[in-house]
């Protein structure tokens, strides 16, 4: 029998195993629920166990020893997306984030089945991400692939179809892939525009970078024009951000070190970084290091020079636009910005400042998109349902939706190919150099 | 445990998916927000229809399963946890709104649909569910109707039962019964009047029609800090007599104030004062002005340190979630907390908070103090750690001490949580053997075999000493 009381407990994982769930973190929650409506999960399945509530009292009740770390566990703890919703509403200050990603950690250290394709993601995170090599050879592999014709061959003779149907449709609004990524495009130091305000290392992530290049030139040039020198640090890594979610917190250590390491270095005042998911990890670097004073300290003193671009902006003070840059446009809260972050009206403030923008409130915009990293991946049918709920949340007539995350990009650029709306979806600073790029000179 | 033959035959009526039968996956089940007391399930159930319900609860009676209804869980006197093994009929999944009806100012709801979400769902044309309790953004109409909810705003609209007006009801029969009346006052025995606040005890409400009112033209906040707890009650009590309905006042103390500026809600408040008054008018514009400075005066009349009227909706808005998260925000301050909610003539208030600080000293727990100040409704909150040895136990044994108090100054032993499990053994220092016993009658004619919810509101003869051995995660359903 699985279940116990605690005078029968048995030595616990958390006596075993590093990063155990911290008693200080689950003895804050006091049961009253409020988390359960904010919660995506729960709002579709109305399960206790599928609750930000029911899942820290599972994972208490593990690491006190009176439940084992099984299946009933192992599901709700995978099945949470990790978008702190929660947190935004805890009056109680219930850190979740940290406690789901702790309990993924034991079990993947376990190495627990989770009902992922653990040897896809194995791959993935564990050879791929961590290096920068194999992951922009991908990202080469993708060009020729998409310039090469190979797409529409490949479509042509139906192999796509092969895939399950979330990454057929992930490929088809893949945006083209440039040719080299930003790490190894942008020099190393960048002036300031004007009078230098403060230097600002730029955190390039992998998912970006591959995808999304052009956004972190955007990035860059933003910086520059306001004020900021940017140095791009060339022995930056992957954030770690996924393997944390996926509970392989060793490897998401060992990527944090060479980081902290390699920024710190800089001497920058400012990390900038501009997607919401590695902010938020890079900000709780701490967190992994709660066995290491040496490196607890250094990512510390990191950790408190992370800005997200928006964040920065805002805070330095950044130049309104004189260009135009016509869209009737909605914002999307990306989880690791508003929830992890705080970050709400800083990208606001950047969008109602763009001359010609229109922006229309969207409903419940602070719910997750599905997107969650990799979730989409490795859990199409919750992912998508919330796909759906997302679409149906975009006010009518907008021509572009805004956000500051790559995943939930990609996940949204799903969700408009699947109604076949003419939708742009854009990063916030893409529009704001949209917006310089215009000006008269 | 549920015998494999009758986990088939739930997984018949709601299907595989909506049946959870594993000892681990029940675990969550095993309390409400109530935390103090705790037991397993044998299993859990989540109906889709009213039909659903009644198979479920004829299959029950059938087979002598005990049972009981669960909404969001977000009681605070155990009313959905089990104490014999119940199977949790949850109606989470039943959360559809059915019906609205403007013109005639009615709503259909079923049970599990969310308390704010309705006012949220007819906010554009203006109109609003007026019972709100604290927990309303999560909370179910369904679970409001068991336990009579109230809220902040009941001083002027009313609780749950005032807004209720008809109900489909699955008895714990199984047999399915229409009470009440959506037009005109009940005919026949106002059986609706019993269903409500109920508490799970005679059956399972399905449907819901209930009023929704039209949002006032005006509203106007006050907020005031007092250096004196004396001083605010005083002004509570002048407000009320000065003929003025004011929509809500409510009270906090010292502890609650530090609580909930710890948390996302934080307003700011004066370290140094002992109450805060929050006080609400509402109603057509030309009034409500003139109303606002006459509770400003009374206040100043009172001694107050500072008083002043909100400035915009979101300060408004952050004032109300500042009182309503109090609760849970404790858990700032305290790893566990148990919370009270007896009621009191509002002219003892001061002697009955005297008292409890007393208590507090005595057992060396700390208390706070929020409430409904309007309608003497106390939530004394007793801080304790569950992980240190005995101080559970002594919180509630300080949680009985209080409410013995309130119905010694005449008061009684719950406002608006209900007795669930948390009270029942202060029922019978409220009322007499021959009430309880009244009560207990009326109970048997809808649930003769007291298989819904044995063991909550209504103590059985006798048996009450019994009560607390049923304690945390008790064995005897493990399997």
């Amino acid at each position: 029998m699985a279940y116990m009381t605690a005078e029968t407990s048995v030595p616990s994982l958390s006596s075993m195993i590093a990063d155990t769930p911290d008693a200080d973190k689950y003895s804050v929650c006091v049961h009253c629920g409020f988390c359960l409506e904010v919660c995506p999960t729960y709002q579709e399945l109305f399960d206790e166990n599928q609750s930000p509530r029911g899942r820290v009292y599972l994972i208490k009740e593990v690491a006190e020893g009176r439940l084992s770390l099984d299946a009933a566990v192992i599901d709700p703890v995978y099945t949470c997306l990790d978008c702190r919703a929660c947190e935004t509403v805890c009056p109680s200050g219930v850190q979740v984030g940290a406690l789901i990603e702790e309990t993924r950690g034991q079990a993947h250290a376990a190495q627990l089945p989770h009902g992922v394709n653990d040897r896809l993601e194995r791959l993935f995170l564990r050879h791929i991400f961590p290096y920068p090599v194999r992951l922009y050879a991908i990202g080469g592999l993708l060009k020729v692939y998409q310039r090469a014709g190979l797409r529409w061959l490949l479509r042509r003779l139906g192999l796509l179809r092969i895939l399950p149907q979330h990454v057929q449709e992930m490929e088809a609004v893949l945006p083209a892939v440039k040719a080299r990524p930003a790490l190894q495009t942008l020099p190393p130091r960048m002036a300031a525009q004007g009078v230098r305000k403060a230097t600002a290392a730029l955190f390039t992530g992998c998912v970006m970078d591959v995808f999304f290049a052009s956004i972190n030139e955007a990035t860059a040039r933003v910086a520059v024009r306001n004020g900021l020198e940017v140095v791009v640090p060339k022995q930056q890594l992957c954030c770690g951000a996924l393997q944390i979610h996926a509970g392989d917190r060793q490897q998401a250590r060992e990527l944090a070190r060479q980081n902290v390491d390699a920024f710190l270095a800089t001497g920058a005042e400012y990390v900038i970084v501009n997607a919401a998911g590695c902010g938020a990890a890079l900000k709780e670097y701490p967190e992994l290091f709660r066995d290491d004073p040496e490196y607890h300290s250094k990512a510390e003193e990191f950790s408190g020079r992370v800005r997200d671009i928006s964040e920065l902006l805002v805070e330095v003070g950044f130049e309104a636009p004189t260009g135009r840059v016509d869209h009737v446009i909605t914002y999307h809260d990306a989880c690791h910005l508003c929830h992890a972050q705080n970050i709400r009206d800083q990208p606001r403030r950047i969008l109602r400042s763009i001359p010609g923008l229109k922006v229309v409130d969207m409903q419940d915009s602070e719910r997750c998109c599905g997107g969650a990293g990799s979730y989409n991946l490795t859990h199409p049918q919750m992912a998508g349902q919330l796909l759906e709920r997302k679409m149906d949340d975009v006010p009518e007539g907008v021509s572009a939706i805004a956000m500051g995350n790559p995943g939930c990009m990609l996940q949204i650029k799903v969700g408009a190919h699947r109604r076949h709306q003419d939708i742009d979806v854009l990063h916030t600073v893409e529009l704001l150099d949209m917006a310089y790029a215009k000006e008269a000179r | 445990m549920l015998a494999e033959r009758i986990i088939a035959a739930l997984r018949e009526i709601v299907s595989q998916k909506n049946v959870l039968s594993e000892p681990n996956q029940v675990k969550a089940y095993d309390c409400d927000a109530y935390v103090a007391e705790k037991s397993l399930p044998s299993a859990v159930v989540f109906p889709e229809s009213t039909d659903q319900v009644a198979r479920i609860v004829k299959l029950c009676n059938a087979e002598s399963i005990p049972f009981l209804p669960r909404g969001a869980g977000t009681g605070l006197s155990g009313g959905a946890t089990p104490r014999n093994g119940e199977l949790v009929i949850s109606l989470a999944r039943m959360d559809k709104l059915l019906a609205v009806d403007f013109d005639n100012q009615r709503a259909v709801v079923q049970p599990g649909f969310v308390n704010l979400v309705l006012t949220k769902e007819i906010a554009r044309r203006g109109f609003y569910y007026a019972p709100d309790p604290s927990s309303q953004s999560v909370c179910t109409i369904g679970g409001n109707l068991a336990e009579n909810a109230g809220g902040s705003h009941c001083l002027k609209y009313g609780v749950t039962t005032n807004h209720v007006v008809a109900a489909k009801v699955v008895l714990a029969s199984g047999e399915v019964v229409d009470f009440g009346n959506p037009f005109g006052d009940p005919v026949g025995y106002d059986v609706l009047g019993v269903i409500v606040g109920s508490e799970g005890t005679l059956g399972i409400a399905t449907e819901i029609t209930v009023k929704i009112l039209k949002r006032p033209e005006a509203v106007k906040t006050v907020l005031a800090y007092f250096d004196h707890v004396d001083d605010a009650s005083r002004t509570v009590s002048d407000i009320i007599s000065s003929g003025i309905i004011p929509a809500a006042v409510e009270m906090m103390d010292k502890l609650v104030m530090q609580a909930v500026d710890k948390s996302r809600y934080h307003v700011g408040y004066p370290v140094d004062i002992e109450a805060a008054l929050l006080v609400e008018v509402d109603g057509l514009s030309a009034g409500v002005e003139d109303t606002a400075r006459r509770v400003v005066g009374i206040c100043e009349k009172n001694q107050v340190r500072t008083v002043r009227t909100v400035k915009d909706d979101a300060e408004r808005a952050l004032w109300w979630s500042s009182r309503k998260m109090a609760f849970p925000a404790i858990g700032r301050i305290s790893p566990d907390y148990l919370v009270q909610d007896g009621v009191i003539p509002r002219t003892k208030l001061t002697e009955v908070l005297r008292r409890i600080a007393q208590l507090s000293g005595e057992y060396g727990l700390r208390v706070a103090n929020v409430f409904h100040a309007g309608d003497g409704n106390l939530h004394p909150l007793i801080c304790y750690d569950a992980r240190i040895s005995g101080q559970r136990e002594q919180a509630m044994k300080i949680g009985e001490r209080i409410l013995e108090l309130c119905v010694d100054v005449g008061g009684s032993i719950t406002g608006e949580h209900g007795v669930g499990m948390e009270k029942i053994e202060q029922m019978a220092y409220m009322f007499s053997a021959t009430d309880l016993e009244a009560q207990r009658r009326l109970r048997e004619v809808f649930n003769p075999r007291d298989l819904c919810n044995s063991g909550k509101l209504i103590p059985h003869p006798a048996r009450c000493a019994e009560f607390r051995d049923t304690q945390t995660t008790a064995p005897q359903n493990l399997g």
